[in-house]
């Protein structure tokens, strides 16, 4: 049983490509991060800031959030594969590689949404996100930075979710695929740095919605961290 | 399921196929007295919904989007209820956390039963006697804090799969939101329950219940699926079963094996775990899964 094709080897199918194109209202490639300076709205010639990041308008826009949310996640996991703190159990170095390979697969995923040729450099080489302010020496310092950007992309997919105009089943589908297993990594994270928090009330609000967060405030709250970019939200939808 | 390929074998005896699809958009400017944005594209968020919309001719309203959510809301809430009343959870963690999880099924119970009497519906209801509850322990299941846990898990898992499978119709309203966030919180639930069972928070093929059917699709062999659901002194309708939804151990997508066909090798785990499958409302109200252990009247 399969289902939707969203996977590189989906261009090798000349018809999946026609029908994705006659379903799909825009297509989404060849689109990259744009310097702000160099948007059309603008009149007046600004030199380009080169650390000025404005996500596409739209729903491309919406997949580069996505894309670096997915970014984030990993260049985290990846430092505590490769140098957990003493103090982390096997099995909680068990979790972050799970953590980890979802989140290259989601990444991998979105990348292809974004751009299916794989040619668009999508962030510029430079770009990283920084961890020098989390504390990674120490199991609970591994714990408290993943419970806070786990809980925090958790809390991005839902509202994310309802940003987009797009009639492009794959992009749907495979981003509400993965929302609710961001909702899973969090709740886990959560577990085990404070067992049986998983949807505390920090979280989760006294009618038993998960608290979201918008676009401008989940890049907000990363901003420090992909500094000295300066990530623009601007062009993208507004939750009403 | 390849969607591409269904799409095409639609074109073929159908040219129309798309335009079917795109009709539909006045479906979703008509959902919910509460839209405020332009309905969105008539492309669902699933593809159960998509051909039901496009060919069953039954529109599900919100409200009975709404009534499905409560109805599985009522059961949830009724089985930690009752999970709760045999005095088997350990006291400390494991009951403090059946206690918030029955306290968040207690508030979206509210919460849809709110929404849907604004919207002018009516909700469908359960007490611990009457209406939509819980039927009691499967066969098989042993009458133990460990055989009620492996109901929570079921429950939860269903929970997630079957918000992702309406969700799709609330597209253009603001019951989307309110659906997402409450589908969140159930895969935080399911996350916890698993984590209380020993198993990953994510599904996984290793899974001890990784062969019920509430992580394979279909119904049971010889089943006919409702269109209509009477329970709790309400009736609303669901959409019409098509196919049998992707598996939650799927790990290809259209064709293209996760596991091997990518540039970097992954387990059948991982391929598994990264994404969260649906399931139409037949399939989830189904003997096999929700069905079999709710009484709805």
């Amino acid at each position: 049983m399969s289902d939707h094709t969203f996977l590189p080897a989906w261009r090798e199918q000349s018809l999946g490509r026609r029908v994705f194109l006659r379903v799909s209202a825009a297509s989404a490639a060849s689109v990259a991060l744009i310097a702000a300076g160099c948007s059309g709205t603008t009149t007046t010639p600004t030199p380009a800031d080169p650390y000025q990041l404005a996500l596409p308008a739209g729903d491309s826009g919406l997949l580069y959030y996505a894309y670096l949310l997915a970014l984030a996640q990993i260049t985290l996991y990846q430092k505590v594969v490769d140098a957990p703190p003493t103090d982390l159990t096997t099995a909680e170095r068990a979790v972050f590689a799970d953590l980890r390979d979802h989140e290259v697969v989601h990444q991998k995923t979105i990348s292809y949404l974004i751009d299916t040729t794989g040619a668009t450099q999508l962030v510029p080489t430079d770009f990283v996100f920084n961890l020098s302010k989390f504390t990674l020496s120490t199991r609970a310092g591994v714990l408290a930075a993943a419970q806070q950007v786990a809980d925090l992309v958790a809390a991005a997919y839902p509202v994310l979710l309802t940003l987009f105009t797009t009639s492009s089943v794959p992009q749907r589908t495979i981003l509400l695929k993965m929302s609710s297993v961001q909702a899973r990594q969090a709740a886990a994270v959560r577990d085990l740095l404070t067992p049986g928090s998983f949807a505390n009330s920090d979280v989760v609000d006294s009618a038993g919605q998960l608290l979201t967060k918008t676009p401008t405030e989940v890049m907000t709250a990363l901003a420090p961290y992909f500094a000295p970019y300066v990530i623009s939200v601007a062009s993208l939808a507004v939750p009403v | 399921m390849d969607f591409f390929k269904i799409i095409d074998q639609l074109s073929e005896v159908d040219a129309d196929v798309m335009g079917r699809f795109d009709s539909r958009r006045s479906v979703f400017n008509s959902l919910g007295s509460m839209a405020k944005r332009t309905a969105l594209a008539a492309t669902p968020l699933f593809l159960g919904s998509l051909f039901q919309k496009a060919y069953a001719g039954t529109t599900s309203t919100a409200v009975e989007v709404l009534n499905y959510a409560l109805t599985l809301e009522l059961l949830e809430a009724d089985f930690y209820r009752q999970f709760i009343a045999t005095g088997f959870i350990p006291t400390g963690a494991p009951a403090n956390a059946i206690a918030q999880i029955k306290k968040h099924e207690d508030a979206h119970v509210k919460l849809l039963s709110g929404a849907i009497s604004q919207m002018g519906g009516k909700p469908v209801a359960g007490t611990d006697t009457t209406g939509v509850r819980f039927k009691g322990l499967p066969a098989g299941i042993p009458n133990t804090y460990a055989g009620y846990l492996s109901v929570a898990q079921l429950l939860e898992d269903a929970g997630v799969r079957a918000y992702k499978g309406r969700a799709g119709e609330l597209i253009g309203t603001d019951l989307l939101t309110t659906a997402l966030q409450i589908h969140s919180v159930e895969a935080r639930h399911a996350a916890h329950i698993r984590t209380m069972r020993s198993q990953t928070p994510w599904v996984s093929p290793t899974d001890d219940l990784a062969s019920h059917p509430v992580y394979t699709s279909g119904l049971t062999s010889g089943s006919t699926a409702p269109t209509s659901i009477t329970a709790g002194g309400s009736s609303y309708g669901i959409p019409a079963y098509s196919a049998a939804s992707p598996v939650e151990n799927n790990t290809t997508q259209s064709g293209v094996a996760i596991t091997t066909a990518l540039a970097n090798q992954y387990t059948a785990a991982d391929a598994a775990a990264s994404f969260d499958e649906y399931l139409q409302a037949a399939e989830i109200l189904d003997a096999s899964r929700a069905g079999g252990l709710a009484l709805l009247s």
